[in-house]
């Protein structure tokens, strides 16, 4: 195993420190009390809106509904001028094709998800195939789900050369690793899962699937953000950070971006190293955009339904 | 010292414990997330509480609330909205004695106060009677030139905001809410400014009478502050306002054009006499949906489709 030889690679996840939680709850509560308003709030709104993966990764996705959110990804709310598109729309890869009909031109990307998402227990070589298929179906982006069985069971060895294999065969597209956070427990292992992704090769760090409760929030993103952080000091290296689930209300996205803003700095405060992954949050930034434009609280009924 | 003497001194003085009066949006009593709040004075200069001043993102809140109630209480069975107004009533009879001293608090006499529960009480039963009647009333066949079968039915508007009588504390408030709930609407109500101590403990009435959190949201506060936000916020399907001043009869008129709001001005009637009561206040809030069913013409020879 090469990575074994590679020792800065190797031992520098082992490495990781231990997190206070009291403190780590406590500094991240903190950043909900900024006061952000008027022009400051509507930059931020609309910082959020491109920094969104627009997401459907639900059994039922089907040809029209995947084609209805790549419309959508680049027709927000057309009745007002000038709005950003999202970052990219994130899907399973058998509809990639579809949408990279759908979005042909736009600038917005393709992330698919892998590895025998949401779950991962498939074999290591279907997961390999599945991100290779994702890649030569057109993905710009792979997310793919840490085996989080292996990693409770220890074997951090094989979690980190799982990841290098996949970052492998993603080629040029860029690879996010879903740590699935709810699974892990505590905090210490999230920043340990996080610092054998980044070793690993990841390009992003991702909190959840979406599928498990509790999903992204903003203690569990502190510590992947200050994890992301080391490394960039220790390596020089820049890691993005995407939270995904339970993200649904501006507020709530422009705490996170305080977050990002005062642990990362500005560097980060663009859609290549940050995104929420979310499918409702799009429509209420959307409202908030509109009720600082109109002076009216909005209603659901105006805008897209999904 | 004997113990007689000690505790003369030392109990018979006890602090009272004072309520707290909040507000209620979706099913919780939450502080004005302003933080501000107004005293309450009585008649003789005295203040009698801290009343909450609700600030419009405390309306937005409950607009939040009432929206999420709506599909759930629209859709009841008729027969259980019935249930649970009756049930508002009963609750209210066994805390009669409450009411009756925040109104003696509020200037009224015993007796007037005692009164005022009473018809409280049985205007929740009367419309808790109309909750499964008024649909008979409301709905049409009619007749049309072509082989349809027509018919239009009620159904409930969506969520109105309410801003209630100001000198009718308690029967005010029943009187405009009670008919708003029974047609299957949910509701936003700001109570009286004056008078809003009996708008709070009735919160508590609704709290534990089965109503679904969200159906009746109240606030407090100043209708100066807040009655342009009641009638601005597109998410409101209908609009309540129950006074006399005409130039906020003027601004509710113009400004629920923006999302074409139905819109009651209640402004004229006496809520102590029976014109108070009456199922054409829940029509108010209804909206008639009509169905064209293609039939064959009765009595034609050839049967079958």
């Amino acid at each position: 195993m090469f990575f074994m030889n590679d020792k800065d690679k190797f031992f520098g996840f082992l490495k990781s420190p231990s997190v206070d939680q009291v403190g780590l709850e406590e500094r991240a509560s903190r950043f909900t009390k900024r006061s952000i308003k008027k022009e400051t709030k509507l930059n931020g709104l609309f910082l959020t809106l491109n920094m969104i993966d627009l997401t459907t990764l639900e059994g039922k996705d089907s040809e029209g509904k995947v084609k209805q959110l790549c419309y959508k990804a680049q027709h927000l709310h057309d009745t007002y001028p000038g709005l950003p598109t999202v970052a990219a729309i994130c899907v399973y890869p058998a509809m990639i094709r579809i949408a990279k009909k759908a979005l042909a031109g736009s600038g917005i990307k393709i992330a698919s998800v892998a590895t025998g998402f949401p779950s991962g227990q498939v074999p290591q070589k279907v997961k390999i195939k599945e991100t290779r298929f994702a890649v030569a179906e057109g993905a710009d982006e792979v997310d793919m789900v840490i085996s989080r069985g292996k990693f409770l069971a220890g074997e951090y060895n094989y979690v980190f050369d799982e990841i290098a294999t996949i970052k492998d065969a993603c080629g040029a597209a860029r690879l996010k690793v879903i740590l699935e956070t709810g699974e892990l427990g505590t905090m210490d292992k999230i920043r340990r899962a996080s610092d054998i992704a980044m070793h690993a090769g990841a390009d992003f760090i991702k909190t959840s699937t979406g599928k498990i409760q509790p999903a992204a929030t903003m203690p569990v993103t502190l510590v992947m953000l200050e994890a992301i952080r080391d490394f960039y000091y220790q390596t020089g290296k820049m890691i993005g950070m995407k939270p995904a689930g339970g993200i649904s209300k501006s507020k709530l996205a422009l705490h996170y971006l305080v977050m990002v803003k005062e642990t990362l700095g500005d560097a980060w405060m663009n859609n290549e190293w940050f995104r929420f992954g979310a499918s409702s949050l799009a429509n209420d930034v959307l409202m908030q955009i509109e009720k600082e434009r109109t002076g009216n609280y909005q209603s659901g009924n105006y805008f897209s339904i999904d | 010292m004997n113990n007689s003497t000690i505790s003369k001194k030392t109990i018979s003085k006890r602090i009272e414990v004072l309520k707290t009066y909040k507000i209620y949006i979706g099913g919780q009593f939450p502080r004005s997330e302003s933080g501000r709040f107004y005293d309450l004075i009585d008649e003789g200069g005295k203040k009698i509480a801290n009343i909450c001043l609700s600030s419009r993102k405390d309306f937005r809140d409950a607009v939040i609330a009432a929206r999420n109630a709506c599909s759930g209480w629209g859709n009841r069975a008729a027969f259980n909205r019935s249930q649970i107004l009756y049930r508002m009533a009963e609750m209210l009879e066994g805390r009669k004695q409450q009411f009756i001293d925040e109104l003696v608090q509020q200037g009224n006499s015993k007796s007037q106060g005692a009164k005022e529960v009473d018809l409280s009480i049985d205007r929740l039963i009367y419309y808790a009677g109309w909750c499964d009647k008024y649909q008979q009333l409301f709905s049409s066949v009619n007749p049309v030139a072509s082989a349809h079968y027509n018919f239009s039915v009620p159904e409930p508007t969506g969520v109105v905001s309410i801003i209630a009588p100001q000198s009718s504390s308690l029967l005010g408030l029943v009187s405009v809410i009670a008919p708003v709930i029974a047609g299957g609407n949910t509701c936003v109500v700001l109570a009286s400014e004056k008078n809003p101590l009996c708008a709070v403990t009735f919160a508590e009435v609704l709290n534990s009478s089965d109503l679904p959190a969200g159906v009746v949201n109240i606030l407090t506060g100043k209708i100066s502050e807040l009655s342009s936000w009641f009638v601005q916020h597109m998410d409101v399907n209908a609009t309540i306002y129950c006074e006399t001043n005409h130039a906020i009869q003027k601004m509710i008129q113009e400004k629920s054009a923006g999302n074409v709001k139905r819109i009651q001005l209640y402004d004229k009637i006496d809520w102590n006499k029976s014109e108070g009561q009456s199922p054409y206040f829940i029509q108010n809030m209804q909206e008639i949906k009509t169905t064209w069913h293609p039939i064959e013409p009765i009595g034609s020879g050839s049967g079958g489709y």
